[in-house]
Order: structure tokens, then C-alpha cells, then sequence
């Protein structure tokens, strides 16, 4: 899900850069209160940080089979980051793993950081642990009853595993229809925004469902094994319940199978519905506000209109994104493409002088 | 070779380069960041049909690798993880824009056709120019440019820290993988029945290491701030660098220049 920078106009790259970095000081600043009130010295959590941070780029790479299927499923870093170290200090990680990803492996741009780091770590840090995680771990769900204050350890069990895969699912799902936003408000493709969201969603969906569940594993063998490493789980008074781990996953993979293959087929065979809730009127056809009118899209709120004037008074070249360049045609004359030649070659010929020289250099 | 590997591979090929001098590895690193990002604003603002304005933006990286010796084929190896996304969103382009814009001879060519390749162009571009600047600047001089630029010290200490533990986690999940390959030969990847226990039980140890990691740092005298020593200062050079860079960029994108060199000829 990484973006390039040439699927982003500068204008929304710098918007999703003033997103993030708000989310990033608002981290930073709550971190600061935490350690304030935790008397939990920051220095004392940024090794551990950095270590997880590590360890979720290592481990990303690592290919888990997926039963049943030929195909190899990955970790889900936000969900995974946030149960062991917390949503601030999560997302400030997940924003450096993001960063090295993008300068070193070339794998998201360094304009387009912003944009990546609020469609994956945002979502998976915030909305997955205040949505999802915290509700589900601080609830009483699959706890015995008659209200004993004691839960069980496969009720905590459940739990997690409930709390990634809805996370992790939840998580790439507004990732995904991010990364639709952004590219169709760049006015980057053709493809018709619909068509294009159709083409994303469900796939994500699938992979959500993959990551959630080797996240969940992940995650329970570390409660497990030293449950108070984890965010939100209570370890006082834990008993064995009767529920194995096994049976938990068999359960909990089926009523997700279900639920999400259901979500799935109502998104891919009846995109009308998504187009019409996003246009606001599926009578007028998406395709004559398509791409380039981002009033079209309704989606205005007070922070991104601030945003927005912000980029307009800090943009010194304001000739991009919405402009109606698509009536405009290319204007390429003889003369553009016999100068484009003409660049070409000398480009070229750079390259050859430079590498002469170096040789020469290299012989010397 | 697994990923893993080939990661690590790739970590010390980066590290070679920036350790390399030239007169671009020398420059101060914030020029050179601010004009990373300048290059790669003005690049990605060009129109989609623009096409012919845009082909000049080739030569900040074209005299870029030639001045910091570094061979340009080097950078073409990533492109293999730019280039699918990109070419997944503008492969649609030429079945949806169907309107001629010009015609060479007696074949005509149609917008999306225009606006794909300028999709990969910018791309490629882009790719170029930011790993010119990771090739020529270390890590550490990344995360001092970003210190002055009054980036939190936080997120440039994570990232140091983090960036050095990369290669060592790497290393263990490398390890990891291949004696788990050994022993379950002929399988694709981690069983089912492993998939919490294999990076489970690295989480556990990395968070005692990590735990260790911070009484050494304490007993080393860290109190929450890397020092970056012998840092690269702004000189005339670098300022000459960033200020001339800059104006050229704007330059090439308020003229199309290759246009008006083009109508000197015809």
C-alpha cells in the first residue's frame, strides 16, 4: 500500500504531511503526559521502541503460509506495534519504520510519507487501538457470567484475536480507501473512482483478514507467555478457562470468514451504492466530476479546508492537482519534441562524458 | 538468498555509497535534503500531459550521479518496487483518455497514452533524485538535517536507534528463517501451527534486549540526546548548491524549456 510520489500531487502530499505531523506532535505530546503521570521516563521507552520498531520491519519480510492456498501472508505492523508499546508511541514508531522503508528500500516516495504514514499507521495506531483495541480489551466480552470480577485466560484469548483481525481488517480497510482518495483527488488516474475503490476494498479485505490473524498469533503467544507486556490486559486473577486456543481461532476465523465474505460481496456487486454515498448523487454519473473536482467529492471538513488554504498561500507553483488541465491539450509542438531530443541527448552524452572520466580517474 | 538477506545486502550497499567522497557527498546534508524535496515538489507538480516541460527535470540526477560518482544503474535495482504501483494506476489511463493530442506522422497518439508515460516518468525521477540524496548522506547526517529543520529530537533518536537495529533484527529473523527452512524442508513459508511462536519468541527477546540496550546507554551517559559530532556545516559551496538548484528548478518548470530550445531549431 506504500504510495510513490508520482501517484500524489503536491497538494495533497503536503495536506497528508500536515495531517500526520499533527497526529505525530499530538503523539508526542500525550507520550510526554504519560510519562508525566506514569513516572515512566521517555528515554527509558525509546530503546524499546526503536527494538520493536526493528523487529516489525524484520518481520515483515517474513512469509507466513496460508493454510489451504499456495499464497504467503505478512504481519500487520500498526495493530502489532500498538498492543505492545501503546497508539503514541506506536505511530511514532510506525512513521520511523516508514521513513527508512521510504529512503532506504525505495518503497513509498519522501513526498508521498506523509500520505503513507496517515493511510497505514494512522489508521492501524489510532482508530485501530481506540476503536477496536481498548473497547474490546476494557470490555466484558466473552467473560463469564454473572459479572466475577476474574476473566479467564481464553476470554482474554478471544479478545485479542477479535481485536486484531477486526483491527487489522478495519485498519486497511480505510488505508485502502485513502490511497483511492488521494490518487483520484490527485487526479493521477483514469480509472473511474468507483471502479478503482472496487478494485482495492475487497482485496484489502483478504488481506486484512491474513494479517489480523498472524497478528492475533503473534500477539497471544506473547500473552501467553509474559502478559504484561501487552497494552490493556488484565493479568491480575487470569484462570484457565475451557476454551483452547485452537478452538478459539477455528471460531473467531469463521464468524470473520463469514462476516467479511459478506461485506465483500455486497461491495464488489453493488459499487453504485459505495459511488452514491461518496457523490452524494449517482444520477448525475460519477464520470463528469471524475478525479478533478474536489467539491464534487463533498468531503469538507474545518481541518482539511484550513489545510487546503494553507497549501494555496505556502504553494510557490500553483499549477497542479485540480486544475482543469484535462481540456487543456498537451500543446506539444515540433519545437517541444525536437527540444525534448535535444535534452535527451544531452543527457546522454552527461553520462558518457562522467563515466570517461571516471574510468580515466579510476585507471589513474 | 531470502529477503531478508537481500535487505541486509542492500543496507551495506547504501552505506558503501554515502561513505564515498565526492563533491556532492561533501556538501552540507541539509542543502542537499531541501533540494531532494524542492526536485521532487516541482517534478510531481508538472501536468499530466506535460510531457516534453517535463523530460528536462532529468538532469539534476543526470549531473548528480555523474558529480558524486555514484553509477546511475545502481538506482534502477529499486525501481523494481516503484515502478508496479505506478504503472498499476497509470495502465488505465490509455483505455479511459482516448482523445487525440498529436500525431507523428500517421500515428496518433492519445492523452492517457501522454499522461501514463508522464505518470512514469515522474516516478522514475522521483526515484532518482531521493536515492541520490540517501546515497550521498549517512544516516546520521539525515537525522542532523532534519534536527535543524526542528524536526522533535524524539522521532530523530527513534530513527538513529532504529535504524541500527534493523540490521541486527534482520540478521535474526534471517537466521531464524533459515533454520526453520532447514528443518521443514520443501515448505513456502511459516506453518500455521509456528505462526505465533516464531516472531512471538523474538518479541521476547528483544524487549529484554532492549531493556539491556537502556542500562548500557545509561551507564554510557545517554540522557535522552545523540550528539551529532563533526557535522558538515552550510558552507558558501552548499548554499551555492541549494540556492542555484532551487532557481533552476523553477526555472524549468515556469518555461517549458525544451519547447523553447526546440523552436530555435524548427
Amino acid at each position: 500500500m506504500h504510495m510513490a510520489d508520482a501517484l500524489l500531487a503536491p497538494a495533497v502530499a503536503a495536506t497528508m504531511y500536515v495531517a500526520s505531523g499533527s497526529a505525530a506532535g499530538v503523539s508526542i505530546v500525550n507520550l510526554r503526559k504519560e510519562e508525566a503521570t506514569l513516572k515512566e521516563d521517555l528515554k527509558v521507552k525509546l530503546p524499546a521502541m526503536a527494538v520493536m520498531s526493528a523487529l516489525v520491519f524484520a518481520g515483515q519480510m517474513v512469509n507466513y503460509t496460508i493454510p489451504g492456498t499456495g499464497s504467503s501472508g505478512h504481519l500487520c505492523g500498526g495493530m502489532m506495534l500498538t498492543g505492545v508499546l501503546g497508539p503514541y508511541a506506536g505511530f511514532l514508531s510506525m512513521i520511523v519504520i516508514l521513513a527508512i522503508q521510504c529512503l532506504f528500500f525505495a518503497d513509498g516516495g519522501l513526498m508521498a510519507l506523509g500520505a503513507n504514514v496517515w493511510n497505514m499507521a494512522f489508521y492501524g495506531c489510532f482508530v485501530g487501538y481506540f476503536l477496536i483495541y481498548r473497547p474490546i480489551m476494557q470490555g466484558k466480552l466473552f467473560s463469564a457470567k454473572g459479572g466475577s470480577a476474574s476473566v479467564t485466560k481464553s476470554a482474554m484469548r478471544m479478545r485479542i484475536v477479535l481485536a486484531s483481525v477486526l483491527g487489522c481488517v478495519l485498519t486497511l480497510q480505510l488505508g485502502a480507501l485513502s490511497v483511492v482518495l488521494e490518487t483520484s483527488l490527485s487526479g493521477i488516474t483514469e480509472l473511474p473512482f468507483g471502479g478503482f475503490l472496487v478494485l482495492m476494498q475487497p482485496i484489502h479485505l483478504a488481506i486484512g483478514l491474513i494479517e489480523g490473524l498472524i497478528t492475533a498469533a503473534v500477539l497471544v503467544f506473547v500473552y501467553e507467555a509474559r502478559p504484561q507486556l501487552l497494552r490493556d490486559v488484565d493479568t491480575a486473577g487470569a484462570v484457565e478457562g475451557k476454551c483452547s486456543l485452537k478452538t478459539t481461532f477455528v471460531i473467531l476465523a469463521l464468524v470473520v470468514a463469514v462476516i467479511g465474505g459478506g461485506v465483500s460481496l455486497l461491495a464488489s456487486g453493488n459499487p453504485d451504492g459505495l459511488e452514491w454515498s461518496l457523490f452524494g448523487n449517482a444520477e448525475e454519473g460519477y464520470s463528469e466530476n471524475m478525479g478533478l473536482d474536489e467539491e464534487a467529492y463533498g468531503i469538507s471538513s474545518n481541518l482539511a479546508d484550513s489545510a487546503a488554504s494553507i497549501q494555496e498561500k505556502m504553494a510557490f507553483l500553483p499549477d497542479y492537482a485540480f486544475s482543469k488541465d484535462a481540456e487543456n491539450p498537451m500543446g506539444t509542438t515540433v519545437s517541444g519534441l525536437v527540444g525534448s531530443g535535444i535534452v535527451a541527448a544531452f543527457a546522454i552524452l552527461t553520462c558518457f562524458i562522467g563515466g570517461y572520466f571516471r574510468k580515466r580517474k579510476l585507471a589513474s | 538468498m531470502n529477503k531478508t538477506e537481500k535487505a541486509l545486502r542492500e543496507i551495506q550497499a547504501m552505506g558503501e555509497l554515502a561513505a564515498m567522497d565526492s563533491p556532492i557527498h561533501r556538501l552540507a546534508p541539509l542543502a542537499k535534503l531541501l533540494v531532494t524535496v524542492a526536485y521532487i515538489f516541482v517534478t510531481v507538480s508538472f501536468s499530466k500531459y506535460d510531457m516534453t516541460g517535463l523530460l528536462i527535470m532529468i538532469l539534476y540526477p543526470v549531473a548528480g550521479y555523474q558529480l558524486s560518482l555514484i553509477p546511475v544503474y545502481t538506482c534502477f535495482y529499486k525501481l523494481r518496487i516503484v515502478l508496479p504501483l505506478v504503472c498499476a494506476v497509470g495502465i488505465f489511463n490509455p483505455f479511459f483518455d482516448r482523445g487525440i493530442v498529436m500525431t507523428l506522422g500517421t500515428v496518433s497518439i492519445s492523452g492517457g497514452v501522454i499522461s501514463m508515460l508522464t505518470l512514469l516518468m515522474k516516478g522514475v525521477f522521483c526515484l532518482m533524485a531521493s536515492f541520490l540524496l540517501v546515497a550521498t548522506t549517512s544516516i546520521e547526517e539525515i537525522c542532523h538535517a532534519l534536527r535543524q529543520l526542528h524536526v522533535p529530537k524524539i522521532l530523530t533518536s527513534l530513527l538513529l536507534l532504529t535504524w541500527r537495529y534493523v540490521s541486527l533484527l534482520l540478521e535474526q529473523v534471517s537466521i531464524m528463517t533459515q533454520s526453520y527452512h532447514l528443518r521443514a524442508p520443501g515448505q513456502k513459508g511459516i506453518h500455521v501451527s509456528a505462526w505465533g511462536s516464531f516472531l512471538g519468541q523474538l518479541i521476547l527477546r528483544s524487549m529484554d534486549r532492549a531493556a539491556a540496550l537502556y542500562e548500557s546507554m545509561e551507564l554510557r551517559g545517554f540522557h535522552g540526546d545523540f550528539y551529532y559530532a563533526g557535522q558538515k556545516k552550510m558552507t558558501a559551496a552548499s548554499w551555492l548548491y541549494m540556492v542555484v538548484w532551487i532557481g533552476l528548478f523553477i526555472l524549468m518548470r515556469a518555461y517549458n524549456l525544451p519547447q523553447i530550445l526546440g523552436s530555435l531549431f524548427v
